[in-house]
Parts: C-alpha cells; structure tokens; sequence
C-alpha cells in the first residue's frame, strides 16, 4: 500500500531504516503487551497438601470383598479389602481418560464405568481401552488404621 | 477532497488480495465497507475533541479484555470473592497488572466518557440530526456508572461494602418504586452474598450486553451522520468554501486514533506499575464504617450534594430532594437536543449556559468533597 510518488521517495536504505525501527519497535511492545497476558494464562502450580501416606480406613471399616474410594493428596485412592481379607490399594484415576474407577464385587475386578475398562487387583490394565495399569500404593495396618502409602522410587 | 477508493480496493488492482475477492463475491464486502472508505473527518483546530469518543471506546475494549482475563479467577461469592481477588494480586502471575488496568481504565473510561459528552455539548454536536446519537450516549454514560457500581462491590471489601450498602440505601429514597428496587438490587433486605452474586451478573451479562448493542447503535449513527462541524466553524467554511478541509477515516484518521490508543496504553501500563490498585481489608457486615468513607470520584459530586441538603427541606425529605433533583437534571440532560430546538437558535446559547453551570457544579462539588469536607 505504498502511495508516496517516486520522485519524493527517500533513498532505500534510511526508509529500510526506518521501516525496521518502526516495525521492530511496534513488534517488540506488542510483545511486551502479550508476554504478561499468556504469563496471566497459566494457573500458579497448586501445593499438593498430601503427603506420601494417609490413612486411608479403620480396620473394620470395609466389608469382604468390597472397595472404598479416599482422598489421596488432591486425587482419590481405591482401597479394596478382597475376598482373602487382603488389603490392595492403587490410584482411582483410571488411566484411559481420567474417570474415577471402583470395585465391582460381582466380578471382583476394579471398573472403569465411563468405557468400560477393567483391571485386575493388581491394577494391571485386563480388558478395554486401558492403555497402562493403575499406580499401585502399599497398605499397611498401624493399630486401628489402615495407612496407604506412596511406594518409594516408583 | 474526497478520496477516491484506495488502490487495493479496485477490482484491477494486483494488490486485490484473494481473499477479500472471495468474500467479496460472496457478500458484497466491497461494498458493505465503502461507507468506510468515504468517511471523512474534518479537519479543523478543534479536530481533537474528536479523539475522544473513540478513547472511550478503546478503555471499554481494554475493560471487556481485562475482564475476561479476570474472570479465569474470581469467584463470585461471599466467602471466596475476597480471597481469589487476593490470589490474582499476590500468587498469578502478572495478575496484580491485570487487575489495576482493569481498575485504572475503568476510571478513565468514566473520565473519558464525561469530558466526550461535554465535548459534545459545547461543540453542538448533539442537536438536530443527531438527537438519537446524544440519547445513546447518554444511556451508555449511565450504563458506564452502572458498570463502575456494580464492578466496586465485587471484591467484597470493606470500603465496596459500605459504598453498596449507601447507594442502594439511596436508590430505596425514591417514591414508590424504591423499596421494590432496592430489595431486587440486593437481593433481599440487607447487602449479603446475594447482593455479590447479582451485581456480578449485571456487571459482567447484563451490562455488557446492553452496553455493546448500544455502542454498535452509537456508532452506525456516527456513521451514517458523518462527523458534525463546531458551527462557528460550519459558518466560516460556508462563507469560503475554498477553506474547508477534510481528511480520510480511514486510514488517516483511523492511524492517529491508533497513535492516541497506543499511548493511552502505555499510559495505563505506567499507572498499574506505579500505582497498582489496593484491595483492602475484607468485607465484614458487623464491623463499623471506616472514617472518612466516600464513594468513586464520579459519584462525589451526588455524594457531597446529598451530605449538604438539610435534614427537612419544608415539608420534604432533604435526601429525597437531592435525589429526585438529580434525577430530573439526567433526565432533562438526556432530552437535551429536543428540547435545544434549533442549531443556531438562541436556546443554544442557554443550554451552553447550562453545560457550564453543570461542569462548574460537578466539579466544584468534587473538590469539595476531596478537599474541603475531609
């Protein structure tokens, strides 16, 4: 869109000059204007305020063969009591898409209810779009609790 | 001089992009945007009230995006509203800019939109044809202060509670309506979490909505109207004709509005970083007043007035008097133009007297309330 007649045309170079000075300078505060604002975008990292371990039930809490989601820092555990009176604990996230799992008595598999996913009580990923197994915690019974804790280094 | 059609606009022009050809095929883009590219401006030693307007636009469109910025973190209720405007200004990043640009606009916007309808006013820009571009404007004024109420109380602190509780309190004066009035803008009897939750919806549904369909309405009559000429002006380009002058909207006009925009944001930017603006202490309804409690600048002048009017005025309310005088002064100001009668008629030069009689009062009132009654 450059109207201005040949004849009053200043020399390439100082126009060049000049259009790079301009133009840098408009870039350079547009990009201070942007920076702050995608900064703004991304949400300060939240404190997870859950340590390694929780307690997770008191003994007696869950029936044979029964599950029971709890709070694990900000995302919820599965804690199940099998049907040999074991404790297994693992991550609720399943590892398709996110959805909250919980045990099914009937098969005595954790469910996924959003696809249909299965795992076993290991957490090993059995049937279903599951692409990974769940974090599987260790359990341990400290008098009347029943403490899940983070399994070291995995 | 008008200008003829810009070269990228010809159809055997090279620079005819393609894209704008397919759009144009399509809508007749052409020429949907040729009013544009006709509009001219005038130009004369006043040109630069003109920039005002367009000012105000631009800290609405710097308000509309810093909000949304803000809405990603606030929440709107009584036990939370405190604290996450506190989380924006101490833990996001930049948030503390987000927040005081938002603030410091909105009072400029407020400053800009005044001085814009004063321009207007002593200019007669507003008289006949363009009583409806007056109208608009003044209920997009009104709208401006309703946006700068509402927005107040949301960060539910102690100095926007009080403010809340005393300008509903006087919308509950008026006659009849007032009590039903009050009670719908609180949400109840007393200003609570329900008032908060209301006012949040006002200022960021209800208002802007109204406020952007109006400013669309303001501006196609600006368009449509073109831009009125001051008449001491009018009267010396009619005597020579050869004088007038004119230059393109767009893009002439358009690159120095670009220009004021652009400075006025650094100017922005300057005072966020400067003077961020402060939260204060939270909200509590059962902790009394601060001393030396006042409202935003804009409303002093009603504030200062109302704190003036003696108890009983005869046989009337003092408090009821101030309102419904100010009541009957924004809306005789709003029918301004029909009642003005001619341009050049003599009634214009009593309304300019009023203008001045307004400004004066305005801002007198003002610095008392600042300065004087402290």
């Amino acid at each position: 869109m450059q109207h201005a007649e040949t004849a009053n045309r200043p020399e390439p170079a100082r126009r060049r000059l000049m259009q790079f000075l301009l133009g840098g300078g408009l870039l350079a505060s547009a990009a201070s204007f942007l920076y702050p604002i995608v900064r703004y975008l991304v949400p300060p990292a939240a404190v997870d305020l859950g340590g390694d371990s929780v307690v997770a039930a008191k003994v007696g809490e869950l029936k044979v063969n029964s599950g029971k989601i709890f709070r694990f820092g900000s995302r919820p555990g599965l804690l199940v009591y099998t049907s040999e009176g074991e404790y297994r604990a693992m991550s609720a996230v399943c590892t398709h898409l996110n959805c909250t799992v919980q045990y099914r008595s009937d098969v005595r598999e954790v469910w996924c209810a959003c696809h249909n996913g299965f795992y076993d009580l290991n957490g090993r990923n059995v049937a279903g779009p599951p692409p990974r197994p769940l974090d599987s915690y260790d359990v341990h019974v400290n008098g009347d609790d029943v403490v899940v804790s983070r399994r070291r280094g995995a | 001089m008008m200008a003829s059609a810009p070269e990228y606009a010809r159809e055997d022009s090279p620079h005819r992009n393609r894209v704008v050809q397919w759009f144009d095929e399509r809508f007749g883009w052409e020429r949907l945007l040729a009013p544009l590219r006709h509009k001219t401006v005038p130009v004369h030693k006043l040109s630069y009230w003109y920039f005002l307007g367009g000012m105000t636009l631009f800290l609405f469109m710097i308000q509309v995006l810093t909000g949304i910025l803000l809405l990603l973190y606030y929440r709107p209720s009584a036990n939370e509203a405190f604290e996450s405007v506190q989380y924006v200004m101490t833990q996001v990043k930049f948030g503390w800019l987000v927040r005081s640009i938002h603030s410091w606009s909105a009072n400029l916007m407020i400053f800009f939109a005044f001085a814009h309808m004063f321009s207007v006013l002593f200019l007669r820009a507003y008289s006949k044809p363009r009583e409806l571009t007056w109208l608009t404007g003044m209920v997009l004024l009104f709208l401006a202060l309703g946006f700068g109420f509402s927005g107040y109380l949301l960060p539910w602190n102690t100095l926007a509670f009080f403010a809340t509780k005393v300008g509903t309190e006087i919308t509950g004066q008026v006659p009849l309506i007032g009590k039903p009035l009050l009670i719908f803008l609180r949400g109840g009897e007393e200003v609570t979490g329900a008032t908060l939750t209301r006012f949040f919806g006002f200022h960021v549904a209800l208002l802007p909505g109204i406020t952007t369909m109006l400013i669309a309405i303001h501006i196609l009559l600006i368009q449509r109207l073109g831009m009125s000429v001051p008449p001491g002006q009018e009267a010396a380009w009619n005597a020579l004709p050869a004088e007038r002058r004119e230059m393109p909207f767009f893009p002439n006009f358009f690159l120095r509005e670009l220009m004021a925009w652009y400075i006025a944001l650094g100017v922005l930017g300057v005072l966020s970083a400067v003077y961020p603006w402060e939260l204060g202490a939270k909200a509590d309804p059962f902790v009394a007043a601060p001393a030396g409690i006042k409202p935003e600048w804009y409303f002093m002048f009603m504030f200062q007035t109302l704190k003036l009017i003696p108890a009983k005025v005869g046989p009337i309310d003092g408090e009821l008097l101030g309102i419904l005088g100010f009541g009957l002064a924004g809306l005789i100001w709003a029918l301004l133009p029909f009642l003005g009668g001619d341009r050049y008629g003599r009634r214009q030069v009593f309304i300019r007297g009023l203008g001045i009689f307004a400004l004066a009062y305005m801002l007198s009132m003002t610095i008392y309330g600042y300065v004087v009654a402290k």
